[in-house]
């Protein structure tokens, strides 16, 4: 059974519903049910929690993947990491069970649509200023633009637009060519190899969504570190954010 | 050939074109990104963990050029927006 057909690249072109401008894709659905199912997942989880020496095996899962997810962050920015973490963890969160629920049949990850990737990508286009502003204040953040000089205030604002697109456009590229790769392969091996693929698309997704959060960590932290002290803390941070 | 054929026939061809020089010189920084990573993780086992992180990402960078080939190639055979023009065009 197949969602997507071979020749549509996107979930987008999937209506399921219309009525009158009211159109619900197959995009929307599979997003909202990611949605439903972290925020119940997680409300249920969390209206049981100890602190007891035993405590609900879910609970316990649910501390090692945020826990990963922090200690992550703190490795690029010791200081503000709690500022970061809930951010950070929601994009990839969301992205991961995106991601990963492709096992399942007949779901299509919302991530394999450009629209969605082009939305979480504005995010972080958005929250780099908004971090960057409120830690260092709106002068000092504005000032890091016009570093050495003036003459560097489009490359700056390029250099933001561009890794912007290459964001959405590296999920939305991952996720949809592996769609298309199994497809195919369906059609020319059916019996053995796209289970193989299936399973590499699981890791796929995986490192996929750690790298989504990452550079968003590092976007973030290299806007919101003052200029004197890059040598000492972000040092590894900074040379990934310049390298973009 | 009539502009139906042209444009059809200059998507495929390009379409190839671009996903084969376009994975070149991604493979090529992606051996040499894995060799140079092995040879630090032999030469000290201990920084595995950061020297494996630097390394997926690093990957996962290169690799997102090979992916836009891919998705203009993509667009080339299966969302082409001149083909559409052309066809609507002449199909009155």
């Amino acid at each position: 059974m197949e969602i997507v057909a071979i020749h549509q690249i996107s979930p987008d072109q999937v209506i399921l519903f219309q009525w009158g401008w009211i159109v619900i894709n197959a995009t929307l659905v599979y997003t909202w049910l990611v949605m439903g199912i972290l925020v119940i997942g997680s409300a249920l989880i969390t209206s049981r929690l100890s602190l007891e020496r035993t405590m609900p095996r879910w609970q316990n899962l649910l501390e090692i993947i945020l826990s990963g997810v922090l200690s992550e962050i703190r490795q690029i920015d010791r200081e503000g990491a709690e500022n970061y973490f809930p951010f950070v963890s929601t994009l990839f969160l969301f992205i991961l069970f995106a991601n990963i629920l492709t096992f399942i049949p007949g779901y299509v990850a919302p991530t394999s649509s450009l629209t969605t990737t082009a939305a979480l990508a504005v995010l972080v286009f958005f929250a780099v200023p908004i971090f960057g502003i409120a830690k260092l204040g709106f002068i000092e953040y504005f000032r890091e633009y016009f570093r050495p000089n003036a003459l560097f205030l489009p490359f700056h604002v390029m250099g933001e637009l561009s890794r912007t697109l290459a964001l959405a456009v590296r999920l939305f590229g991952n996720l949809m060519s592996h769609e298309k790769v199994i497809a195919i392969l369906l059609a020319v091996t059916p019996l053995f190899f796209p289970i193989v693929m299936q399973a590499l698309g699981l890791l796929i997704g995986i490192i996929q969504a750690y790298i989504f959060a990452i550079l968003a960590m590092v976007y973030i932290a290299s806007a919101s570190q003052a200029h004197g002290e890059k040598e000492t803390q972000g040092g590894k941070a900074q040379t990934h954010g310049k390298e973009r | 050939m009539d502009s139906v054929s042209i444009v059809a026939a200059v998507s495929i061809v390009t379409a190839g074109l671009c996903m084969s020089i376009g994975s070149i010189g991604p493979a090529l920084g992606q051996g040499r990104a894995v060799q140079s990573a092995l040879g630090s993780i032999a030469q000290q086992p201990d920084e595995r963990n950061s020297l494996t992180r630097t390394l997926f990402v690093g990957l996962a960078m290169m690799e997102s050029i090979a992916i836009y080939c891919f998705v203009i190639s993509m667009i080339l055979v299966f969302a082409n927006p001149f083909w559409t023009y052309i066809v609507k065009n002449a199909g009155g």
